[in-house]
């Protein structure tokens, strides 16, 4: 599907000579292509088809046992007064605003911290990485046991310290999303603390001997010479952690099930529910995917539009 | 005397830090402790209060239990399987390639490139539904062939090897085709064992992604038989909620081999997230 056109400059003046170049620059392209294929077929027959498929399928209305039908903008439009729909959407967001700071603060924390000149560096680093490569339905479950309201230790720990009116965590329709998003800090924040210490390895040291010099307490060094040079590290951060919590799915199904309610449904939640769930609606479905879709592009053009400014 | 002064200093923010650092290593670390813990107590132990950390009769027959309670080693030898054919494909397929993009010119380079570019936009979520339609129509719903065909050629692969084979000076290449080798030789002999880094970091990328993977195995995967052990956890989660130690058994069963591989390495997993970020 991608056959590159035949190039113009190649047939040369030399006819003989061009001939024999021409058939070893074929036999090139030739184990180029065989070193490609293997990994290009795949991509192309699982991820590029079902992308094409994926955006046609928003305009029809498809059960998946008659036949596709083309609606044109009638999912889009039916979108716009679906009020779960509009719950998932607005919950993306909150769940976005809230987990995108929250990390960062804490990795960026954690990071500076690590940073210094602190004995068994290695260790703390290995430990809050653990969160991050551990399978997510071991630890939603142990988090679902520490923060069980009637009977899990964070709670009992609150009431032996006499807190009344216990909060309810992931069982309340105001304490559900909280809860979610304690749980993704808590089990990504190693990671981009990684990134945020590689950035810092690229900053220049010189530059904060110099500002102490001059007599600047460590919270200006930090705010005037430290976080301006990590700058590019945090807007990929910020970038990062945006498009994946656009993604979010699985913390909400293991931790609320969508609820309360519909408290902590979000977008692929809603994809997954009308796909997989309620008699099937690929179309609408694939309605919901394209604007998720069109979230994550819209962040992807701000970073490549400001990654080429800053070339 | 403004020295000494200095030094106090200097201890006191040492002490700081060493302090939030324990914390937050106890925050991280307390989950996992706890699971241990509660995965060798009865059920009606696990929620003792204060936190008995280390029981009086650890009931290690919780970790019997669980293999017979569900087709728990089914799971582990599907998740394993799947693991392990996904890593090597991922490996074979995304430095191959990577081979022919960094090293090689040909027509239709930069254009097949810009298709694999093109794709980083499009999360899996906005596709899976007629990923899925088009794999049912081929009869792959409940087989592993589906999990396999989704991970196994990944764009993400071919970039983090392409980027490390860019750094490999093209005058090796050079020397190995004037002695004779041919681009499948060079790939071979000189390219991957210079690639071992790269190589183990993808390997430790794709292990714990495939290893812990949900919602993939969750669509496709429905029959006992075929599912993985993060499903099979969940399943048994949904249907013995009150089998409180049992289930921490079985959570402690399905982190141990991601945990394993991730200690051993740790190194390339860090190099990875670190040059992501750079280069983002």
């Amino acid at each position: 599907m991608t056959a590159p056109a035949k190039g113009a400059p190649e047939k040369s003046t030399v006819p003989g000579k061009a001939v024999k170049k021409s058939s070893r620059a074929m036999r090139n392209n030739l184990t180029a292509y065989s070193f490609i294929a293997p990994n290009f077929i795949g991509f192309c027959v699982f991820t590029l088809v079902p992308m094409v498929f994926a955006i046609g399928l928003a305009f029809c209305n498809w059960d998946g046992v008659h036949d596709i039908e083309f609606i044109g903008f009638k999912n889009f439009i039916d979108l716009m007064s679906d009020a779960t729909f509009k719950t998932s959407f607005v919950n993306t967001i909150v769940y976005c605003l809230g987990t995108v700071p929250l990390t960062l603060v804490c990795s960026l924390g954690l990071a500076l911290l690590l940073n210094q000149n602190v004995k068994l560096r290695n260790f703390f680093r290995t430990v809050s990485f653990f969160p991050y490569v551990a399978s997510l339905v071991a630890v939603a479950a142990v988090w679902n046991m520490i923060f069980s309201p009637s009977m899990g230790p964070v709670n009992m720990l609150l009431s032996a310290l006499g807190v009344e009116n216990l909060p309810r965590w992931a069982a309340g329709k105001e304490t559900a999303m909280i809860t979610v998003i304690l749980f993704s800090v808590w089990k990504n924040m190693g990671y981009y603390m990684v990134i945020y210490l590689a950035g810092l390895q690229g900053t220049n040291p010189s530059l904060v001997e110099a500002a102490e010099l001059d007599g600047a307490n460590k919270w200006h060094v930090f705010w005037h010479v430290t976080l301006p040079q990590l700058r590019p590290t945090t807007f990929f951060v910020t970038i990062t952690l945006t498009i994946a919590s656009f993604k979010v799915y699985d913390q909400m199904f293991m931790i609320t099930q969508g609820g309360p309610g519909n408290a902590t449904i979000t977008l692929v939640y809603d994809i997954y529910n009308i796909a997989f769930v309620n008699t099937p609606k690929y179309g609408y479905a694939s309605a919901v995917a394209m604007v998720l879709f069109a979230m994550v592009l819209a962040i992807t053009l701000i970073q490549f539009g400001s990654s080429s400014n800053n070339d | 005397m403004k020295n000494s002064s200095q030094k106090r200093n200097h201890i006191v923010t040492m002490t700081v830090i060493y302090v939030v650092l324990i914390i937050i290593t106890a925050l991280m670390l307390i989950p996992f402790l706890w699971m241990l813990s509660a995965s060798l107590k009865m059920n009606k132990d696990v929620f003792s209060f204060p936190i008995q950390w280390i029981p009086d009769n650890p009931r290690w027959k919780n970790y019997v239990d669980i293999w017979t309670k569900i087709p728990l080693l089914t799971f582990v030898k599907n998740s394993t399987k799947l693991t392990i054919i996904v890593t090597l494909l991922q490996l074979f397929t995304s430095s191959f390639a990577a081979y022919a993009f960094a090293k090689m010119n040909f027509k239709g380079k930069n254009l097949l490139f810009l298709g694999y570019i093109a794709t980083i936009a499009v999360p899996w979520q906005a596709y899976m539904v007629p990923q899925f339609m088009m794999l049912r129509a081929w009869n792959l719903n409940n087989t592993h062939l589906a999990i396999i065909c989704l991970q196994a050629f990944s764009a993400f692969g071919v970039f983090l090897m392409k980027q490390f084979y860019e750094g490999v000076p093209s005058e090796l290449c050079e020397a190995a085709r004037i002695d004779g080798l041919t681009e499948y030789g060079i790939w071979f002999r000189v390219m991957l064992p210079l690639s071992k880094p790269a190589l183990s970091t993808l390997t430790i990328f794709t292990f714990v992604s495939t290893w812990n993977d949900f919602l993939g195995p969750l669509i496709y995967l429905t029959k006992n038989e075929v599912k993985t052990i993060q499903i099979g956890l969940r399943m048994f989660i949904s249907q013995y909620s009150a089998e409180y130690g049992l289930i921490m058994a079985a959570s402690v069963i399905a982190l141990i081999p991601v945990l394993v591989i991730f200690l051993a390495l740790q190194k390339y997993f860090v190099q990875g997230v670190a040059a992501t970020g750079i280069k983002g």
